[in-house]
């Protein structure tokens, strides 16, 4: 059987690791690939890079770091950004990229998903998407935001969640990340009636994203939501949690992990 | 002597990451589809992705097929690499290499298709390519198709059906995993790799 996978997120702007809270106030936390190495060697099972300004900024993600941290990884890693094409999503992986999340673009330009996965195979076709509500709304009322990343143009795509969550698997996409944007930041844990509604939506692998504050959050996550993947971000840049302390744990609870 | 490793690169692809993780245990390797070069490595590497057909097509167009099957020193083929060294291939209906018996299957779409993921390798014969990583046996894959299991398998693992996770026959190795993306275990299966005379 797979194993469940642990994901840091590192969040990039202009060529650094940032992190803020409900996507504000970012503050540098360290240079990408000493971070992407010393994670690796914890025993992270995979690493995402989103180029936070790209999107918004109207631009692709710089491949130049991607090959750099493509040099020093010997886990699969992930880069989101602002990719809004099938030649700037050959530009990553050429660089040495596993896989490409596409989120925004994706909602402006849905037939991009199926493009991505003609091209490259749908294993490198990740779908990012930023889901706004609050706990006790009817699935109906989740929607998805575009440019979450950047308050000021963020918009909703009015579209609802599980509509697209069904869409992009129909176009071809191969695993979706979702992340909350009530939970993100906040260190509450994963927001549950999101992911196992969307778990029961689709057969894609599905990575829980945003709110993860302590180990128990984890195990939750992956005992009662099926999902394949957690990713965190900032308690794992702090240091409150260490991966290899986090996997003895979950192995302690009877979830399988690579140990 | 020192390995020096030559990483055959047919079709364009980049083998950035193969190439890096090769250094961080020791050995140069070139990389491209030069006969004198392959020739004169001590270690072959046949990586391998996209689709059967084309990349039998790509070592064709060279006249790559006939290089690999004069070679004598080790061979190793990655992913797909290792899927072309069998007969033959249901992907596209592909005529393989032909240096292992035996036809690459689809994998079952249950439990999902295609099988991605940290997966474990369970030793089913004892190998000096399997050195001390009978602990740690966690690689990545990622692939819709497998080999059967045979008696040239080395390790086998189980998803949806059992298949070849790596394979051995004379000179010639196989792993359908990763070793380049298999951190500690990875690190390990190559540095083995290359101690093989």
């Amino acid at each position: 059987m797979l194993a469940h996978r642990l994901i840091p997120c590192l969040d990039v702007a202009n060529g650094v690791v940032v992190k803020g809270v409900r996507f504000r106030d970012h503050r540098v936390v360290g240079d990408i690939v000493e971070l992407a190495r010393r994670y690796a060697d914890e025993g992270a099972d995979e690493l995402v890079f989103y180029d936070i300004t790209a999107s918004p900024e109207g631009r692709s993600v710089d491949v130049a770091w991607v090959a750099r941290v493509a040099c020093e990884l010997d886990i699969p890693f992930c880069v989101a950004g602002g990719i809004r094409s099938v030649v700037e999503a050959e530009a990553i992986l050429a660089a040495g990229a596993d896989k490409i999340s596409i989120n925004s673009p994706a909602l402006a330009r849905p037939e991009l998903v199926g493009e991505l996965a003609a091209r490259f195979g749908s294993q490198c076709v990740v779908i990012g998407m930023d889901v706004d509500g609050l706990a006790d709304d009817k699935p109906d009322l989740w929607r998805v935001m575009i440019n979450a990343g950047k308050p000021d143009i963020s918009s909703d795509s009015r579209r609802g969640l599980l509509d697209w969550v069904r869409e992009v698997t129909a176009r071809g996409a191969g695993e979706i990340v979702l992340n909350s944007i009530r939970a993100d930041g906040v260190r509450g844990g994963y927001a549950r009636d999101q992911l196992a509604a969307v778990r029961a939506a689709t057969t894609l692998p599905l990575v829980a994203s945003g709110g993860a504050g302590q180990p128990v959050h984890f195990a939750d996550v992956f005992e009662h939501c099926g999902v394949d993947a957690a990713l965190a971000a900032s308690v794992f840049h702090s240091g409150e949690i260490r991966i290899g302390d986090l996997k003895r744990y979950l192995a302690s609870r009877g979830i399988l992990v690579r140990i | 002597m020192s390995a020096r490793a030559y990483i055959i690169a047919a079709g364009g692809a980049n083998y950035g990451s193969l190439r890096e993780a090769c250094r961080r245990v020791g050995v140069e390797a070139e990389v491209g589809d030069d006969h004198a070069h392959i020739a004169a490595a001590t270690h072959v590497i046949l990586p391998g992705v996209g689709a059967a057909a084309h990349a039998m097509h790509a070592l064709r167009a060279c006249n790559l097929d006939r290089v690999l099957r004069s070679l004598t020193q080790p061979l190793l083929g990655i992913c797909l690499g290792m899927q072309l060294m069998f007969e033959h291939s249901e992907e596209g209906g592909t005529e393989g290499l032909g240096i292992l018996p035996g036809t690459v299957q689809r994998l079952p779409t249950t439990p999902r298709w295609p099988h991605m993921g940290w997966n474990q390798a369970m030793l089913v014969k004892p190998h000096a390519l399997f050195d001390e990583i009978t602990e740690n046996n966690w690689f990545y894959f990622v692939h819709g198709y497998a080999a059967p299991v045979t008696t040239h398998t080395l390790a086998r693992t189980d998803y949806g059906m059992g298949f070849a996770a790596a394979v051995a026959h004379g000179n010639v190795f196989g792993v359908q995993f990763h070793p380049e993306k298999s951190a500690s275990a990875g690190r390990r299966l190559l540095r083995n790799f290359f101690a093989l005379t």
